[in-house]
């Protein structure tokens, strides 16, 4: 690697201060880390420094993402020819699918990371690690058919509006994989709800075979006929319709392993995400007034996008509660919120996002009164003090 | 009725490099140095220049903000040179040892001396920087009333010290007499902290009117900021005290024999010295003749106390005022291809992200890289894994970062000291320089408060 390191260390000085490409500089720098972790030591405080960053930390997630990624390409494929009427073996409906997927990849990381670039620029700062999983996040919750300009609109929104616009990766008020969805489904609902958008051709008019729905079982649910309804373990194991990556519970728990033994994410998010949800499933089994709401308690966790939010959304560290009493009741509303936006709101069959957004907005709030209670107790303390000297 | 403590939140940094606990013999150097920069806030005012015959004990300059503390030679000899850095600021006086002479101080039974009396030998001996207070961990203003003054037993630092071996090759009446002098400067506990694992040394320690607590835990347990949280916390406008295990015995020194003698035994630790072992010595050593022949390769960090805390010198430089360590690490300071997508079974962190961890008994040889580039905050919930401590420590920090002085006070600045944040900064994925950020808000606070 010596040759390597020397070819970059002999373009460096064109990208320093007064070089001919200093306006590259940030982008030079950015490739430059991606390859060599830098030769930059400590000076003073700690003289020795984990070996973690956030290059790691973004990268463990990726890989505790790529179950799902590989099971979404497998079932795209898988969905496609079911609607078609062909069978196709497994790696073909793989291949498929994933030479599907790719180009949403390419998009969202292409737009994402070239904006990520210029604001690092413009700001003087390096570039930063967070878009390694947003972009990857991006195509994981899009509907297949989603058309690609649409979601470059959306990953720009995203990037600027949601993200650079507060100073970048860190600083962020809501998750900006969310809000790119977010986008395209208050933008352009016809492209993020219907039967037709989860299964790749069907918006294109493909030759649909009879009997084939396309619905999400969401879907299936707000509407009330459930006749067509996949079996639990179905939608456990992840071959029915819907966003890319979240069709797959077993993948997604997969992931969320990898989470928790590497101690990425926060357990308590993700545990109180399902206890809210369970509450919320076996009150509204309680109430049982309509077809959804006598859907079992359970199913709200492997239909749609419930399970793939704990892990993977709510967990985000920047957007959610900060403090760790925090974290339970922040994970916990979501939970409850998923299940009752589902259910009591038919025009949003996909709760989940909306939920984890609204309590995006609220996770300050929750971090306040939390932090507010430690500095009471201080007082106190001080208090009893000065009581117990007069 | 004694008290223990137990704490869960912390990190035991596993590395290679501990002291055999052998006293490996005497350094009696000739050169010796006094660093004004090891107390944080302090503008020092010389009293001597290069040339000067000194002894043993003369003062060789004093706070410009309080004349009366004084800081002196640990030897005798001649001032060579005023070692200075930007602006002209002092950053060390160099002492050339010559002969024995010291200034006599006279001795004393403390149990007789008033407190003013003692003060003033603390002041005029030098030893009254050893004394430091919480908050701000600044050396105390003699004129102030602690409630409590604390004196922590064990160090849980990384290739720490023992303190149990040291007590065992120190004079114990020395200990004796500088507890019952420490304990007529306040009114309230002197509180002595040992680490909870009954050793025949711990006997020693029951001396009349001193409080023994127990802690145990990873580190920081040993921080004495961390134990005066737990026993007796500071609040607004009280102060507590804190002085250095190895001090104490230096005051008893000072009221037996009259004499200021700071001896320590310190530790020289770490992966590249080839043999780490215990050097019995003076504060303001050389590090130089320990080192000497004794190191595995070039390129080396020397740090004077902990890797955690430490303050990085040279090959030849001195032992810092309050360290009783030193240390000798790799540097790092170069290219690692694709580092942090490896494996990494050979990379130390605290995380579980690397394959390092499924070898919890590992040891690692750490180096002074930085592995990665500063961030702004991502992870959360990690800080709080290594600090035992009721305190929210990222609202703190972005309080101090922010500069908003009624919320530092609310989140409890005055309880803090950058040691106690050292591993926060060891573990922050962001690599955010968070002990310097800990001293800005705490220089902040000194300036609103005064």
């Amino acid at each position: 690697m010596n040759s390597l390191r020397k070819r970059v260390d002999k373009i460096k000085p064109y990208f320093e201060e007064g070089g001919k490409l200093s306006k590259l500089r940030s982008v030079f720098e950015g490739f430059e880390s991606f390859m060599f972790v830098p030769n930059k030591v400590t000076f003073k405080g700690s003289h020795i420094r984990d070996n973690i960053d956030l290059k790691r930390t973004m990268f463990v997630v990726v890989v505790a993402l790529l179950p799902a990624l590989l099971f979404g390409s497998y079932n795209t494929g898988l969905q496609h020819f079911r609607s078609v009427g062909a069978d196709a073996s497994l790696l073909l409906s793989f291949w498929y699918g994933f030479l599907r997927i790719l180009p949403l990849i390419i998009v969202s990381y292409v737009v994402g990371l070239g904006i990520e670039f210029i604001a690092a620029q413009i700001r003087g700062h390096e570039i930063n690690e967070g878009f390694l999983v947003t972009g990857i996040l991006i195509p994981l919750i899009m509907p297949i058919d989603v058309p690609l300009w649409m979601l470059a609109l959306a990953t720009a929104f995203a990037v600027i509006l949601g993200k650079e616009v507060f100073g970048g990766t860190g600083m962020n008020i809501f998750n900006p994989a969310l809000l790119a969805r977010a986008f395209i489904f208050f933008s352009y609902p016809g492209w993020m709800t219907g039967d037709n958008v989860w299964t790749d051709g069907l918006t294109k008019g493909q030759n649909i075979i009879d009997g084939f729905s396309g619905a999400t079982p969401l879907s299936m649910c707000a509407t009330g006929d459930i006749s067509g309804m996949p079996s639990f373990m179905e939608m456990f194991i992840g071959t029915i319709p819907g966003s890319i990556g979240e069709t797959s519970t077993i993948a997604i728990l997969i992931g969320a392993l990898i989470l928790l033994v590497t101690g990425i994410a926060s357990w308590k998010i993700m545990v109180s995400v399902f206890g809210g949800g369970l509450v919320m499933g076996l009150l509204l089994n309680a109430i049982s007034a309509n077809t959804f709401m006598e859907i079992p308690f359970y199913y709200h966790f492997v239909m749609g996008g419930f399970a793939f939010g704990a892990v993977f959304m709510a967990t985000d560290p920047v957007s959610g509660a900060q403090t760790e009493k925090g974290k339970w009741i922040y994970g916990f509303l979501i939970g409850l919120l998923s299940v009752l936006f589902r259910v009591l709101n038919p025009a949003y069959p996909e709760g989940v996002m909306l939920a984890i957004l609204l309590m995006n907005m609220f996770a300050p709030l929750i971090d306040h009164f939390i932090v507010q209670s430690n500095i009471r107790r201080r007082l106190r303390r001080a208090e009893i003090i000065i009581a117990n000297k007069v | 009725m004694s008290r223990t403590v137990r704490l869960k939140r912390g990190y035991n940094i596993p590395i290679k490099g501990e002291a055999e606990k052998i006293i490996a013999g005497e350094s009696n150097p000739i050169r010796y140095g006094v660093k004004p920069v090891d107390f944080p806030g302090l503008t020092p005012k010389l009293e001597v220049k290069p040339g000067d015959r000194i002894k043993a004990g003369s003062p060789l300059f004093h706070d410009k903000k309080a004349p009366e503390i004084k800081f002196t030679s640990p030897v005798s000899g001649d001032v060579i040179s005023v070692e200075r850095g930007e602006r002209r600021r002092i950053l060390e006086i160099v002492i050339e040892k010559r002969g024995n002479d010291h200034i006599d101080f006279g001795n004393a039974d403390p149990s007789s001396l008033s407190r003013e009396q003692i003060t003033e030998k603390l002041l005029l001996s030098g030893l009254w920087p050893a004394v430091r207070q919480r908050p701000y961990h600044i050396i105390a203003k003699p004129g102030d009333t602690p409630k409590s003054i604390f004196i922590s037993g064990f160090d849980t630092a990384p290739l720490a010290p023992d303190y149990d071996f040291i007590m065992d090759n120190s004079p114990e009446q020395f200990f004796k007499t500088g507890v019952s002098a420490i304990k007529k400067l306040t009114e309230g506990k002197v509180h002595l902290v040992l680490k909870k694992d009954k050793t025949k040394t711990q006997e020693k320690y029951n001396i009349d009117g001193v409080e023994i607590s127990y802690f145990s835990g990873p580190h920081p347990a040993g921080n004495v900021g961390i134990q005066i949280h737990h026993l007796d916390p500071v609040n607004k406008g009280e102060v507590v005290w804190y002085i250095n295990f190895q001090d104490v015995f230096a005051i008893g020194n000072l009221f037996e024999e009259g004499v200021y003698k700071p001896e320590r035994i310190i530790a020289l630790t770490g992966s590249e010295v080839m043999n780490p072992r215990y050097y019995r010595t003076l504060s303001g050593c050389s590090v130089a003749p320990m080192i000497r022949d004794n190191i595995k390769s070039w390129n080396l960090r020397y740090i004077s106390g902990n890797v955690l805390t430490g303050t990085k010198i040279n090959a030849d430089g001195y032992l810092g005022y309050y360290d009783s360590q030193v240390t000798v690490i790799p540097e790092g300071d170069n290219y690692e291809f694709f580092g942090w997508l490896l494996p990494g079974a050979d990379k130390l962190s605290f995380s579980k992200t690397f394959l390092s961890g499924i070898f919890p008994k590992k040891k690692f040889e750490p180096d002074t890289n930085f592995h990665g580039g500063e961030r702004a905050f991502v992870v959360t919930g990690q800080y709080e894994k290594v600090l035992p401590m009721d305190i929210y420590p990222m609202f703190l920090l972005k309080a101090i970062i922010a500069g908003d002085v009624d919320q530092m006070e609310n989140l409890g600045i005055y309880e803090v000291a950058e040691d106690d944040f050292a591993l926060c900064e060891f573990i922050c994925p962001s690599k955010i320089e968070i002990q310097s950020v800990i001293r800005e808000g705490i220089d902040l606070m000194i300036k609103e408060m005064s």
